[in-house]
């Protein structure tokens, strides 16, 4: 029977990694991820798990030693964020070259400088293009979830790709709430076993991992990683209905909130759509048309899901809490080049909110829906919400 | 590289999928030129095989004596080492457009 816990979201991450009961653990700590690492410390001291636990020295070490872990067979997590993810970033890109199923906890803080370790999605966004499936969740039930979700989707012959779960620093990770834990063969039996086509302990059919790959096969490995995108995304509405089954809860890769009959509708990642859920209900009862939007896969992007929800409203507003210096932010430029070609494009607005944590209160999401209201949006001007004069 | 194989064909990640060596890598397809032996002049006394970082020529003993063996062109890179350290300039380097 599943159970509910109410804990915090760092808490109810790591019951799902001890559930999956990966092989190896290799991780450190950074703020706020650390009771992830903690709490599967404690997992793996008390025999709860038989995972390895390889507490490293650093998180360029961390994401070096799961990928050799990865390619020697072993099913393989870590977590981290913010710089941690930064100093990981190299071996980030190789972990989704070799194709090594690896799935990362990302608890989303602020990248530096000046120092900050609040919750923005700077972290994610640096390695969006780093060949990783990302998720992004709302909260504990959707951390846990996707974790689960994840390590069935990136183990997947025709994807063999890693996997972040995004979940807000702090808000998620450190706050407490109720969440429906599954019971841990149910989970066992989800996941499966893993058995990896190549591996470096195979002594009777042995393989070379990372050989030099220069202009003669490097493109080719890039067109096939794409090609594994494409087969994630493909494969995603079989695993959101697997996952029904044993759970009950349906997800899908965007969440929609209210959207059937709305003509205003706004964009936004993980935890600060439950604000914008509630200001949804409050202009609803003024008698608004909105909704909302929360994508759940950001990579491989769902451009036709954007194009099917978006296509004939009179106002869309994009939350970004993440800048792209220079350019536009980052869901805001791939949501408006989703609409490029729709049939009734709506009129756009461009967000910034909440960087190095700072508090989204109703009033700020209320200001961007209200812009939308109002007729007053420009495609090409980016909006902050929050940021003093 | 028209015979290399498509991305459709090869293994994922870049994985090499049985024990192999480098002897399968033939780096001599970076080569802009290609050392002709003038064998009139060679007096076999081996300093172009000793130096070729490349071990792309050829020979060893043939009796008591050492010959020079051929140029192996699938891993000569086109260095010109041989060339410059042959004492009697009897390697010259030529441009590969002379040979298509
Ligand atoms: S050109 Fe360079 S690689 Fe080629 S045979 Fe001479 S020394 Fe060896
Ligand atoms: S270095 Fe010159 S002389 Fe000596 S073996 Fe080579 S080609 Fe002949």
């Amino acid at each position: 029977m599943p159970v509910k816990l109410t804990v915090t979201g760092a808490a109810a991450v790591a019951h799902a990694m001890r559930q999956i009961n990966p092989d190896v653990v290799a991780a450190y700590p950074i703020t706020p991820q650390t009771p992830i690492v903690e709490y599967y410390a404690g997992f793996v001291s008390d025999g709860i798990v038989d995972t390895v636990m390889v507490p490293v020295e650093s998180e360029h070490s961390a994401m070096s030693a799961v990928v050799g872990s990865a390619a020697s067979g072993a099913r393989t997590m870590t977590a981290t964020a913010a710089n941690g993810l930064a100093l990981m970033s190299e071996i980030v890109y190789i972990a989704a070259s070799y194709r090594l199923p690896i799935v990362m906890p990302i608890v989303n803080r602020a990248l530096s400088g000046p120092i900050n370790i609040h919750c923005d999605h700077s972290d994610a966004m640096m390695v969006r293009d780093s060949g990783w499936i990302q998720f992004f969740t709302e909260n504990h039930q959707e951390a846990y979830d996707f974790t689960i979700m994840a390590t069935k989707l990136a183990e997947k012959e025709n994807v063999l790709l890693p996997a972040m779960v995004n979940l807000d620093g702090f808000i998620t990770s450190h706050g407490v709430e109720s969440f429906e834990m599954l019971d841990d063969e149910v989970v066992r039996e989800f996941v499966g076993s893993w058995n990896p086509k190549y591996s470096l302990l195979n002594t009777k059919n042995p393989v070379t991992y990372g050989p030099l790959d220069l202009f003669d096969y490097y493109f080719e490995h890039h067109r096939q990683q794409e090609e594994a995108m494409k087969n994630a995304y493909k494969e995603l509405p079989g695993v959101f209905e697997e996952f029904e089954k044993i759970s009950g809860r349906r997800y899908d890769f965007l969440d929609l909130y209210k959207v059937d009959d709305a003509d205003y509708l706004m964009v936004v990642l993980n935890s600060t759509a439950s604000t914008a859920k509630y200001v949804v209900d409050q202009l609803r009862e003024e008698g608004h048309k909105v909704g909302l939007v929360k994508p759940q896969v950001f990579t491989p992007f769902p451009k036709k899901e954007f194009q099917q929800v978006l296509n004939g409203r009179k106002g869309v507003v994009v939350l970004d809490r993440a800048m792209s210096f220079g350019k536009e932010a980052p869901l805001y430029s791939l949501v408006k080049s989703s609409l490029y070609e729709v049939a009734s494009r709506p009129s756009l607005g461009s967000y910034i909110y909440g960087l190095g944590g700072r508090d989204t209160t109703p009033e700020m999401i209320r200001e961007a829906f209200e812009d939308a209201l109002q007729g007053n949006l420009i495609a090409d001007e980016q909006r902050y919400l929050g940021l003093r004069e | 590289m028209s015979d290399l194989k498509g991305w459709k064909d090869i293994p994922i990640g870049g994985v090499i999928d049985k024990p192999a060596t480098a002897r399968e890598y033939k780096t001599g397809e970076w080569r802009i030129q290609r050392p002709i032996i003038d064998r009139e002049k060679c007096t076999n006394c081996m300093q172009c095989w000793l130096y070729c970082p490349d071990m792309a020529i050829g020979g060893g003993l043939d009796g008591k004596k050492m010959k020079l063996g051929e140029v192996n062109l699938d891993y000569c890179k086109g260095c010109g080492v041989c060339a410059a350290v042959c004492p009697v300039n009897a390697i010259e380097m030529k441009s590969e457009s002379e040979f298509i």
